[in-house]
């Protein structure tokens, strides 16, 4: 940044040593978004949105489940998004954006589910119902599963970034399939309330924290991706001249911090 | 380009007649793991007739997941693989040869002794011909996705399961149709639908799976 011949098309942050420090310097901001999200968005939806007139205290929890389960759909895309980056561009750092995403991704797939099932046992009267949405949730963390498995199993970085890149987009053309195939097959949770054709079917309070607390997943995933990158980054550059300097300079202040302790 | 077509299929199905015992081991999975359900839910005329087709159909997929190691496995090994990558001839072309000549050697026994197995778990026979279409329809989309599948795990430690992790979910649609196809034709509403679906569905498999798999070669052999 201090050479400013050096493009100033955000495509320079393509390169991992200009990506890494501009990954630590922005994680910090959205993890303090997320935070301040968070609890603007949990306390609409805990102290103002009003009480469901069918549903009671219960409808709750889709204050997290909704965003939950739109992230752990959207992460997959933008998962596939990179990965055909990845392999139409050879460009290393798209890979290991998708990598890190991977396990935030099956993160809110799980709460989306977990929450489900415990909004599913006083509203259905059952933990689990093989509905076309829960199922097509289910089948979405498996396949986060077989892409963190697969890219950990390969000990060779390169290979493991095209197999899981080649997976993903696999599980991408797939997922629209699987979704539709399992929704003739049953159907029962109730349809979306959210649309952006048709006035939504619910109070604006309501609306509006479960949106704040979707933009409070987007900055959380943001904040923990880009945390997550810095790690890989290191480990994959770690024979090139920057992550030396950079390691150095990181240990040096660590040994000042620890000297004045 | 035909030829270089038939010379792998010819090749490979030769392969698969010389090792036949493997073949029979697919089969023989096939069979008993269709005779384990009785001992498991029952021997109840009803309660079996009503779930033989989802059982016809997991069965099938196993036996195809179980067998699907040995797509690439020897070639991978003896480096006929990577002669065939380096050839001028286009990967997708010789992969679908191998792919249907897996299926040809695997996928067809399943389908030909799948109606006997029907009559074991009293399926109607009205809904016979349905699940042989069923499955003809479906085994081959099973065997495509499952060998981009074998590809990206080629030569990996621990790979049978993580084939198994990475294309079960992606079979879970083939299933659906599959089963449910037989089970449409039994209610009486019949299988047209579920079967244009398989047969949409193998038409796409047909066209996307080979190059996926063959870029997954590439990947894997590098």
């Amino acid at each position: 940044m201090t050479n400013p011949e050096r493009g100033r098309s955000l495509l320079r942050f393509a390169a991992p040593q200009n990506f890494y420090p501009l990954a630590g310097r922005l994680a910090p901001w959205f993890a303090a978004i997320a935070v301040l999200l968070t609890a603007i968005g949990l306390w609409i939806g805990f102290f103002v949105a009003p009480t469901d007139a069918t549903q009671g205290q219960v409808y709750r929890v889709i204050f997290i489940h909704v965003p939950a389960a739109w992230m752990s759909m959207f992460i997959y895309l933008v998962m596939a998004f990179w990965s055909a980056v990845g392999l139409i561009m050879n460009t290393r750092l798209s890979f290991v954006m998708s990598q890190a995403l991977a396990p935030t991704g099956a993160m809110f797939c799980f709460v989306a589910l977990w929450t489900g099932a415990l909004w599913g046992k006083p509203t259905w009267g059952a933990y689990w119902v093989w509905d076309a949405r829960l199922t097509s949730q289910l089948l979405l963390l498996f396949l986060y599963f077989g892409f963190i498995a697969l890219t950990r199993a390969i000990e060779d970085p390169r290979r493991a970034d095209r197999a899981g890149a080649i997976i993903a987009l696999v599980g991408a053309v797939n997922v629209p399939i699987i979704y539709f195939s399992v929704q003739w097959w049953n159907t029962l949770h109730q349809g979306a309330s959210v649309s952006l054709t048709k006035a939504p079917s619910m109070a604006t309070t309501m609306l509006a924290g479960m949106l704040v607390m979707a933009f409070a997943s987007w900055a959380y995933t943001l904040a923990v991706v880009l945390w997550r990158v810095r790690p890989m980054i290191l480990e994959r550059e770690r024979h090139t001249e920057w992550v030396g300097t950079e390691l150095e300079r990181a240990g040096k202040l660590s040994q000042t911090a620890g000297g004045r302790a | 380009m035909l030829s270089t077509f038939l010379a792998v299929l010819r090749r490979d199905l030769l392969l698969a007649w010389r090792g036949r015992a493997d073949v029979l081991v697919t089969l023989a999975f096939f069979i008993i793991v269709v005779c384990l359900f009785p001992f498991g839910v029952g021997a109840e005329p009803n309660q079996l007739r009503a779930i033989a087709p989802g059982v016809l159909w997991v069965a099938a997929l196993l036996a195809c997941l179980l067998s699907l190691h040995r797509l690439f496995a020897q070639d991978y090994i003896d480096g006929t693989l990577e002669q065939l990558l380096l050839s001028s001839e286009p990967a997708a072309l010789w992969v679908m040869a191998k792919v249907l000549a897996f299926w040809l050697s695997t996928g067809l026994p399943v389908v030909a002794v799948a109606p006997a197995m029907g009559l074991l778990l009293d399926l109607e026979q009205g809904g016979l011909p349905v699940l042989i279409l069923s499955l003809l329809l479906g085994t081959p989309i099973l065997a495509l996705l499952g060998a981009v599948g074998a590809a990206l795990t080629l030569g990996l430690r621990g790979g049978g399961m993580l084939l198994a992790l990475l294309v079960l979910p992606l079979f879970v649609p083939v299933l659906i149709f599959g089963a449910g196809a037989v089970e449409a034709e039994l209610s009486g509403s019949g299988a047209a639908a579920h079967l244009l679906l398989l047969g949409g569905g193998l038409a796409g498999a047909l066209a996307l799976a080979p190059v996926a798999c063959a870029a997954a070669l590439r990947i894997s052999t590098d």
